[in-house]
């Protein structure tokens, strides 16, 4: 990043110049290297990432169990016997309307995905960002607070599910011992009822979503100029002022990669709900990603409308992504 | 699946990465080739571990007729584990086949299934009974061993018979062992208050009644699982409409919406008081907890479960009694009494060993062995009574014995998927057991079964 700096002077058809002149300047052996660099990364991705995707794309659009291969003819020709799959056949868009239509849980699902992202935004971010504006401040004991607070983002999201269910466990569990509701008739099923299950999942992504937003906004906050902070005050900004008028859109930055985490996290929670749920289906915790395991992974397969509801999945990321890279990619050519 | 959610961290710092020279080249590639090896050592320590976990050799001297067979299992806790061991010395002992087990836990041998029968599978696998064998054998994943069932067919009654084979009438599985879906209770509560085993649904609900005046919780319940509650449904079932609508009903020749299965939600709704509250959050281990403690009065589930989750100490003072009738027509007639065996996958290798095996595991004898450690399970073989049996067992003997016909288990006579629409269904039914809901439940169940049995 240090030499975008200094680029960022020079005029740009000066910039153009120059670089055309260092391309002609590579030896052989740079642009092998060069080729190298790009070919094989490039080919890792197209083998691994987009291959599987079009892969997936295909496979939405036909009925199969995973058994045998998938013929090029449409399901209408094969026999049916009740019960017992036919071999591969194409499906037309069947899963769709499927998936759209019939099955119970696509809708709740795609609420839930967005009723994550929800919450991390207006709860689990500006959390974290109060937490490390907090701490940024030197406050007594911060570092034990950093590390508190940080504590949760370094367990794994499986290990996160199983210490919550035992703070939720019905009658056995931390919560409902404490405030006495452990009984038959009056105990709260946190993570069974629901209208209750999904908010209970909430507040274990929010733990620790909260602790990972506090760290990147620590690390931004560092590197904000103190010179800025200091001018502020002297020209009479309280604090308040001087975070949301002169810090905060000197982190624009942050401010993205954060919103894109945001993002990502909340389209592709899934790590706690299969804990929760032990793999098995729960009433309340719906989600894209869970409903595509369910299909796809298990005894029996049923792989083309598993791969349907991926590819939905994959469309709604999508969007994100691509904000994402423009403006990566933006600030690069500047 | 394409992984759709890349790490932003990971893409924005590969951005100006190409500009340190030949350091940085070096390094990478030399990145490159120590996760290349540690890649390939993960391989060859994955596939040692698979090759030779367990050879047995209780020195046979006959040990040549079969040569070896691996046999793929998914009896992975303990306990089931050393059963089959034990099973397979004794079958080497009498066949010369020497059998090399791989034990996979018990949730990814199922869930690999279908992999594992198209890849490289043993010359013999655990599995399942009922539905759950047709659709692998219906599929040509799975060798008809009808010979073997020419030896070992007397062992056998008509409906384990019917159980082992697929839709195109060729037997797939040899069975080893069944547990009955009944009412447990502890013999020491129903003495000291004084309660009687209900025979009816009227004195069954009078009973739980009492029980709840007396501060006991009259059924411990439990559906985190998913499964434990499809139980109730099935017997709920087939006490009111009987088997044959059951299976009309799982094969969809009924359909979800019929009145028959609001028949049977509607009784459920009777019961409904009497569950264990908030069911939808607890593991069945806990139910099963709660009625071994006497806090619970009664607990419908499988022997296989309560039983097996009882401490040794209190397995004495556990009893059962089969669901009380509902409808006169049918009685006592039917239970859930699912059925677990062996399979020969397609493509295994040694098949005349594997035969042998199978052959030798059909038999009493056979049963009488994998029982010896197993207190909670019943052999399927014709009026077996392994010598190491406790009263449960024998109960459950004389109870399956009663039925004119037993199920499997919804999720072993249908197809899974219903099962797991099912599930959720029911889920929603505990959580607000109105009619309401049971209206929406009956349509929604038929719309999802409508596109998985197209």
């Amino acid at each position: 990043m240090v030499s975008t700096t200094t680029d960022v002077r020079t005029p740009p058809a000066a910039t153009k110049r120059r670089r055309r002149r260092r391309v002609r300047r590579l030896t052989r052996r740079d642009k092998v290297v060069v080729s190298l660099l790009l070919g094989i990364p490039l080919l890792l991705d197209v083998a691994f990432v987009w291959l599987p995707a079009l892969g997936s794309v295909f496979l939405s659009f036909t009925k199969w169990t995973g058994v045998g291969g998938v013929h090029l003819k449409s399901c209408s020709e094969f026999q049916t016997l009740p019960g017992l799959p036919q071999p591969g056949c194409l499906n037309g868009v069947q899963n769709y309307t499927q998936a759209f239509g019939h099955y119970p849980d696509f809708w709740p699902a795609v609420r839930h995905n967005m009723l994550w992202l929800l919450v991390f935004i207006v709860i689990a971010t500006p959390l974290g960002m109060l937490f490390a504006v907090l701490i940024d401040r030197g406050i007594r004991g911060s570092r034990i607070y950093q590390s508190v607070l940080f504590l949760p983002v370094m367990l794994s999201l499986a290990l996160i599910g199983i210490i919550w269910e035992l703070i939720y466990a019905p009658n056995l569990g931390l919560i409902n011992t404490v405030i006495g509701r452990n009984g038959n008739t009056n105990l709260i099923d946190w993570l069974g009822n629901p209208r209750l299950n999904l908010w209970a999942v909430l507040a274990e992504a929010t733990w620790r979503q909260s602790g990972y937003v506090m760290v990147l906004y620590l690390a931004g906050l560092k590197a904000v100029d103190p010179a800025l902070k200091e001018a502020a005050v002297i020209d009479g900004a309280n604090s308040w002022q001087t975070f949301w008028r002169v810090v905060f859109p000197v982190l624009r930055p942050i401010n993205i990669v954060i919103l894109v985490v945001t993002v990502i996290e909340s389209l592709r929670a899934f790590d706690l709900v299969y804990i929760t749920g032990k793999g098995n289906p729960v009433k309340g915790l719906e989600l894209l990603s869970v409903a595509v395991t369910q299909n796809i992974v298990g005894e029996t397969q049923r792989i083309g409308f598993g791969s349907t509801l991926g590819v939905v999945l994959l469309v709604i990321s999508l969007v994100p992504i691509s904000i994402f890279l423009y403006q990566v990619f933006r600030r690069e050519e500047r | 699946m394409a992984d759709t959610a890349p790490d932003p961290q990971a893409s924005s710092g590969g951005t100006d990465g190409s500009r340190s020279g030949l350091s940085r080249r070096s390094m990478l590639f030399g990145i490159g080739g120590a996760t290349a090896a540690a890649t390939l050592a993960a391989c060859s320590s994955s596939k040692k571990k698979s090759g030779t976990s367990s050879g047995s050799q209780s020195g046979s001297a006959t040990g040549t007729a079969g040569g070896t067979i691996s046999f793929g299992s998914n009896y992975s806790d303990a306990a089931p584990k050393g059963a089959f061991k034990a099973l397979t010395d004794q079958a080497t002992v009498k066949t010369g086949v020497k059998v090399s087990i791989n034990t996979v836990d018990h949730n990814t041998f199922q869930n690999n299934i279908s992999s594992y029968l198209q890849g490289t599978p043993n010359d013999l696998a655990t599995w399942f009974a009922g539905y759950r064998l047709q659709f692998f054998a219906a599929q040509g994943l799975l060798d008809p061993i009808d010979d073997v069932w020419d030896t070992i067919g007397t062992n056998f009654s008509d409906a384990v018979k019917n159980l082992s084979k697929g839709v195109d009438g060729h037997y797939y599985l040899v069975p080893i062992y069944n547990y009955p879906w009944v009412v447990f209770y502890n013999k020491s509560v129903f003495a000291s208050k004084g309660y009687q085993v209900p025979k009816t649904w009227d004195a069954f609900i009078a009973l739980a009644k009492q029980m709840q005046k007396d501060g006991l919780i009259p059924l411990a319940f439990a559906e985190k699982d998913g499964w434990p509650a499809l139980g109730t449904f099935d017997i709920i079932n087939l006490r009111v409409n009987g088997y044959d609508y059951h299976m009309s009903l799982m094969q969809h020749k009924t359909p979800w919406t019929d009145k028959g299965v609001t028949a049977v939600f509607d009784k459920w709704r009777e019961l409904m008081p009497y569950l264990q509250k908030g069911a939808n959050g607890r593991i069945w281990e806990d139910a099963a907890k709660a009625l071994e403690n006497k806090q619970a009065g009664m607990m419908f589930q499988g022997s296989n479960q309560v039983a097996a989750n009882y401490a040794s100490a209190h397995l004495s003072d556990l009893d059962f009694f089969p669901y009380p009738m509902i409808n006169e027509q049918y009685g006592q007639d039917f239970m859930d009494a699912p059925a677990d065996g062996f399979i020969m996958p397609k493509k295994g290798k040694n098949k005349d060993g594997a035969k042998a095996v199978l052959k030798y595991i059909g038999t009493p004898d056979a049963e009488a062995t994998y029982l010896k450690t197993d207190q909670w399970d019943v052999g399927v073989a014709n009026g077996l009574i392994a010598p190491s049996y406790n009263q449960i067992q024998k109960k459950s003997v004389a109870a399956i014995g009663a039925c004119k016909n037993v199920s499997q288990f919804m999720d072993r006579d249908t197809v899974p998927d219903m099962a797991t629409a099912m599930i959720k269904l029911i889920q929603g039914f505990i959580d607000s057991p109105s009619t309401g809901t049971v209206t929406s439940l009956q349509k929604s169940a038929e719309d999802q079964a409508k596109s998985i049995f197209s």
